[in-house]
């Protein structure tokens, strides 16, 4: 199918963008590569009166490194971090992760900030960057504010943006050297979306041990301590179990399709992969 | 309207589009390059999939607004890449299309599993070729096709510039205000020495070459014609 009509402005800078989307009051759409929002489009799904081209803008494929974390511009696209154009040191899981979606010819122009707003319960980053205790960068042109990316997904294809508002850029802390992290996905065909995910980080020395399970009915399921379904302190080299009591309690009413045991399966994986 | 400056397997053009025109009807019903197919039109089947600064994209969620400035490279500008003449020759060979309705789409993506992963084994290809759908051959033919170019590639039966990316972002986006013609196109460069000249002289549509069945309809135009119809 084609698209319903729309109008076509390219943004030079982030006050640009701002002043746009302001300007149409909430029916713009900000497109980057398109991957997401185009078969939206083309299915008539949505109906922007005007589409924002954000891909001019110098600071969204901007990278910058400090200390203890990496800051990814919200246009770097999938290939560029499967390829190591993008220096993700310390950090493998993100390349791992970023082959596995969709296809070659997708990667190449669809971008992580497009598919974080695009918010599709099933799409691949958020999981893995929830269980990283990834930050949006949001912006209004003026200023800018962080907040978690588990609280930027507000529900199915939903995110916490003002009508103003813009995801700049994705912070990632940096996990100890020592840290695992792993990333399962279920579906029937490479390159699909997923039926069912999960993410485990296990860090020993930052005491963090997060748990995701994505591809659910709306925002990813964060498990802030993973000790709770992994056992006390997860080893390196013991066999992942998962606690069955705690994982069906988590699972329940979650609205998953076969009580959720896809999801729990997804997850188990993900730590036995992550304890290996 | 808005107007669009791309390079079309090697040649300029400035073309006034809608917005929600995508990429390969503008090459399609515009520049009578039919070479690209379209099915889904939602990036699920590959049929569509040409190089857009020499990478491999889908051009059916691709509006053509957003290539402003960048390269696009069609089947029909491939025509006398050495690694497109290989795999025209194995597909050929190997039983690697029937009705040839995903061929466009297979043979890009074919080129770059064989320029961007020399190594490539039956597993990685068929993991490469997930994106494209075929439904007469069942693929055993195109995977087979795709390993014989490979092992001919390591034969050393042609040679391969590498296609190396250093911008980031979405491919052809992001040119607006460049000069036009900063990308490099990846190129194979034939074994001794033959340069590929035609590739930058490919004319738009059929150029010199018969149709495979002509229509002929003839109609008053009402106003005065001030250019030549395509
Ligand atoms: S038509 Fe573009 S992917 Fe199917
Ligand atoms: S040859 Fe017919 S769809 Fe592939």
């Amino acid at each position: 199918m084609k698209p319903a009509r729309f109008e076509f402005v390219r943004a030079r800078s982030l006050g640009e963008v701002a002043t746009i989307l302001r300007q149409a009051s909430g029916s713009a759409k900000v497109i980057a590569g398109g991957q997401s929002l185009g078969p939206m489009l083309n299915l008539r799904l949505v109906r922007p009166s005007i589409l924002v081209d954000i891909t001019p803008i110098p600071e969204l494929t901007r990278i910058e490194e400090d200390a203890d974390g990496l800051v990814i511009g919200a246009c770097i696209t999938t290939s560029d971090i499967e390829d190591g154009r993008v220096r993700v040191d310390g950090l493998p899981i993100l390349a791992t992760v970023a082959a596995g979606i969709a296809y070659r010819a997708v990667r190449n122009r669809g971008t992580i900030g497009g598919s974080i707003c695009h918010a599709d319960p099933a799409g691949d980053w958020s999981p893995v960057l929830c269980a990283l205790g990834a930050e949006c960068i949001v912006t209004d042109g003026r200023q800018a504010r962080r907040l978690p990316l588990e609280q930027f997904v507000a529900s199915a294809f939903e995110v916490r943006l003002e009508a103003a508002e813009l995801l700049q850029a994705i912070r990632i802390p940096r996990p100890s050297r020592s840290a695992r992290c792993a990333y399962y996905k279920v579906c029937r065909k490479a390159g699909e979306f997923a039926l069912a995910s999960g993410a485990v980080l296990l860090d020993r020395e930052r005491e963090r041990f997060r748990a995701v399970i994505g591809a659910t009915q709306g925002r990813p399921i964060v498990i802030d301590d993973a000790r709770r379904l992994l056992g006390a302190v997860p080893q390196p080299g013991t066999p992942a179990r998962l606690h069955e009591g705690a994982t069906n309690e988590l699972l329940q009413g979650a609205g998953l399709p076969l009580n959720g045991r896809l999801h729990a399966t997804a997850l188990a994986r993900a730590a036995a992969q992550a304890m290996a | 309207m808005q107007s669009v400056q791309l390079t079309v397997n090697g040649v300029s053009t400035l073309e006034s589009v809608e917005p929600r025109l995508n990429l390969a009807d503008l090459l399609r019903e515009r520049l009578g390059l039919t070479g690209t197919h379209l099915r889904c039109e939602q990036g699920a089947c590959g049929a569509c999939t040409l190089l857009i600064d020499g990478q491999p994209a889908r051009s059916c969620i691709t509006y053509a607004v957003l290539c402003e400035g960048a390269q696009i490279t069609t089947i029909e500008g491939l025509e006398d890449d050495p690694v497109m003449v290989a795999l025209r020759r194995a597909f050929t060979a190997e039983h690697g299309l029937q009705c040839g309705f995903c061929t466009p789409g297979m043979l890009i993506t074919a080129r770059d599993i064989v320029t961007r992963l020399p190594d490539a084994d039956e597993r990685r290809i068929r993991l490469e070729l997930s994106g494209n759908l075929c439904r007469c051959t069942g693929y055993v033919g195109i995977v087979r096709a795709v390993r014989r170019v490979l092992e001919e590639h390591r034969a050393g039966h042609f040679v391969v510039a590498p296609s190396e990316r250093r911008k980031l972002g979405p491919v052809g986006s992001g040119h607006a205000g460049l000069a036009a013609g900063d990308m490099p196109v990846s190129m194979a460069v034939p074994m001794g020495g033959d340069t590929p000249g035609t590739y930058g002289e490919v004319k738009l549509g059929l150029a010199g070459k018969k149709p495979n069945i002509e229509i002929r309809q003839s109609f008053v135009i009402a106003r005065p014609q001030t250019r030549e119809l395509r």
